[in-house]
């Protein structure tokens, strides 16, 4: 009996470990990312065999099958790397290399990620001091909202050299032009999100303010702005995935020396995939890396404002 | 408001809502709605009136027409013998809302400072106005919880504190005690009919409860739906001062009675 009464909180706890565990968020993103990797060795298997097979065949060799595929995925500059190749290259470039080398792949992050964040702070900004106008002053949801969705409707593509020749030109070059293609894009979701937000306060909560007298400087501080910030933490979030690929845009059309934009473009001119693939990885990472950030602010934000804890948190 | 020992007698002759033949139609999509229909109304200084009567009789309306929030489409209403809005420019009243209407990002004394703030209040005067009214509703000790850990009640009574935490003249109240409890209702009745008598405010007061809005008030407006109109006006004139026992007292079931049979005859012509 009292072995069984020390015994059970050990494995009742361990048992709950591992259900955790299974039942929680680890256990299928494992799933996922080994069904992504299986599926990229397929793939790179298939779509590299054309060439390995007109390598051998220049070779005139007769490799069995298990060498072939070993082959196709260790090509020097495979149509789709393998998942190994890529990963040993982002170790290689993130770990071994000085973060102060133009060879490092870290290097490479930080000079987009400079811009980025610039960007998407003057875009915010921009998006909030928009949507302030856009929610006081009526005349101007008509004369403004036009032309700030016509401005997404333009490719960046196009933009973006333009911006950026126009720029060099003036010799304004380095992280300002990049930072304004980020604004660029990121001002967009921001505006519509807190239009929305500013617009979100019920009637009630209004009406009280309007029986205080409240100014409208008041209303805006007290209820509007409190009230609109779930929805500037949504649309920021949006909005910094895109800075990003806006800076990273804004790196193409000058043939620029670092950051991601320019691993990519050197990499497709040289032919050299392993490198893209293990650029847009890092990319991806960044994102992700950034959207969080906005989230743990967003977390923080919301706990100062008194919500409730998330249920299992 | 010096000499509260002395209340003069021509102190209640002055007329604080003063509202003829007013009415007021909501346009709607599916056609016009007759909220208000000729109503005449007038309530003196240091007065308590109730208005009763069945739901969707136009009660609220009546109330925001007051307050500035809805603008009557007929008719003339003077507040403290301004226009109503010029009233609400100057702070001239305190709103309860019928749902408490807190906000839900600031802690409870952080919901009564809001119109204090507004208001350009020094922070000591702020806390002195927070403690006081929090005690007022039995809330002290609550001060640091967002409203979602208060009960309905509970976050009712905060409302009512900031209210009051205004310290108007004035004090339109909808509904304010229809979510608590029968012992809280009583007790914030006996709390609200001591701050009226000690401070001589004029109170306009919704209700659905009978011995509430008889227990209250000096005048009783029973009002009858579809359109909303004044069906009958009751004086009500208990003792100035009067503990909850008085609903024992004949005088008090008389009043009950005409106020039940006004309310009988304003629903008969709607079936
Ligand atoms: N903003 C509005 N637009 C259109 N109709 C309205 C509006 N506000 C109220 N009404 C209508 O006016 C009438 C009176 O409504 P009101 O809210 O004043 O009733 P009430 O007496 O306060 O009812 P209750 O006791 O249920 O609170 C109702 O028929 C309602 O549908
Ligand atoms: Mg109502």
């Amino acid at each position: 009996m009292t072995t069984d009464a020390m015994a059970s909180p050990v494995s009742k706890s361990r048992k709950g470990l591992m259900s955790r565990a299974l039942s929680g968020t680890v256990l299928p993103v494992i799933v996922v990312v080994l069904g992504i990797i299986a599926i990229w060795y397929v793939a790179a298997i298939s779509m590299n065999s054309t060439f390995q097979r007109s390598l051998d065949a220049r070779a005139e060799a007769t490799p069995s099958t298990v060498e072939f595929v070993v082959s196709t995925l260790n090509q020097e500059r495979p149509v789709l790397p393998s998942p190994h190749q890529v990963a040993e290259n982002l170790w290689d470039t993130v770990f071994n290399k000085k973060i102060t080398s133009k060879r490092s792949l870290v290097y490479h992050a930080g000079v987009t990620l400079a811009p980025t964040l610039l960007g998407f702070l003057m875009g915010t900004g921009l998006g909030i001091l928009l949507a302030t106008i856009i929610v006081h002053v009526l005349s101007m949801e008509k004369s403004l909202m036009p032309w700030i969705i016509t401005s997404q409707t333009i490719p960046i593509l196009a933009i973006a050299p333009m911006v950026i020749l126009v720029l060099d030109a003036v010799g304004i070059r380095g992280l300002l032009p990049k930072a304004l293609i980020s604004m660029y894009l990121s001002f967009f979701p921001v505006t519509v999100g807190m239009v929305k937000g500013l617009r979100s306060p019920d009637k009630m909560h209004l009406d009280l303010l309007r029986t205080y007298n409240s100014s409208t400087w008041q209303t805006f501080w007290k209820l509007r702005w409190p009230s609109s910030l779930p929805y500037l933490f949504t649309s920021m979030k949006v909005a910094i995935a895109i800075s990003l690929i806006g800076a990273i845009v804004g790196e193409l059309p000058t043939g620029a020396v670092a950051g991601l934009g320019a691993r990519l473009l050197s990499g497709s001119y040289y032919g050299q995939t392993v490198l893209i693939w293990s650029a847009l990885l890092m990319a991806a990472f960044c994102a992700a890396m950034l959207v969080a950030l906005v989230g743990l602010a967003e977390n923080w934000m919301r706990r100062r404002m008194g919500e409730k804890a998330e249920a299992g948190s | 408001m010096n000499e509260p020992s002395l209340k003069e007698p021509d102190v209640s002759e002055k007329s604080v809502i003063q509202i003829d033949d007013l009415s007021l139609i909501f346009e709607t999509n599916d056609g016009p709605v007759h909220a208000l229909s000729d109503i005449d109304l007038s309530i003196a200084e240091g007065e308590f009136v109730s208005l009763i009567g069945p739901s969707g009789c136009g009660k609220t309306t009546l109330l925001r027409v007051i307050a500035d929030l809805e603008r009557a489409t007929a008719g003339s209403i003077t507040v403290n013998g301004v226009s109503p809005e010029q009233a609400r420019l100057n702070r001239a009243y305190g709103y309860v809302f019928q749902a408490a209407a807190l906000y839900p990002w600031r802690t409870i004394d952080r919901n009564i400072a809001l119109p204090l703030e507004i208001m350009g209040l020094s922070k000591e005067e702020q806390n002195s106005r927070i403690a006081k009214n929090l005690d007022l509703v039995n809330l002290t000790g609550f001060e640091k919880k967002f409203p979602w850990q208060l009960s309905g009640g509970m976050q009712q009574r905060a409302s009512i504190a900031r209210a009051l935490a205004v310290e108007p003249d004035l004090l339109l109240m909808d509904e304010p005690f229809g979510a608590l409890d029968e012992i809280v209702r009583d007790h914030l009745n006996e709390q609200l009919l001591k701050l009226w008598e000690k401070t001589n405010k004029t109170v306009v007061f919704v209700t659905h409860s009978i011995p509430e809005a008889v227990f209250l008030s000096t005048k009783i407006v029973v009002m009858s739906p579809r359109p909303g109109r004044v069906h009958d006006v009751i004086d009500c004139n208990l003792p100035r001062e009067r503990t909850l026992d008085v609903r024992e007292t004949p005088q008090f079931l008389e009043i009950a009675h005409r106020v039940r049979e006004g309310l009988r005859a304003g629903h008969s012509y709607d079936d």
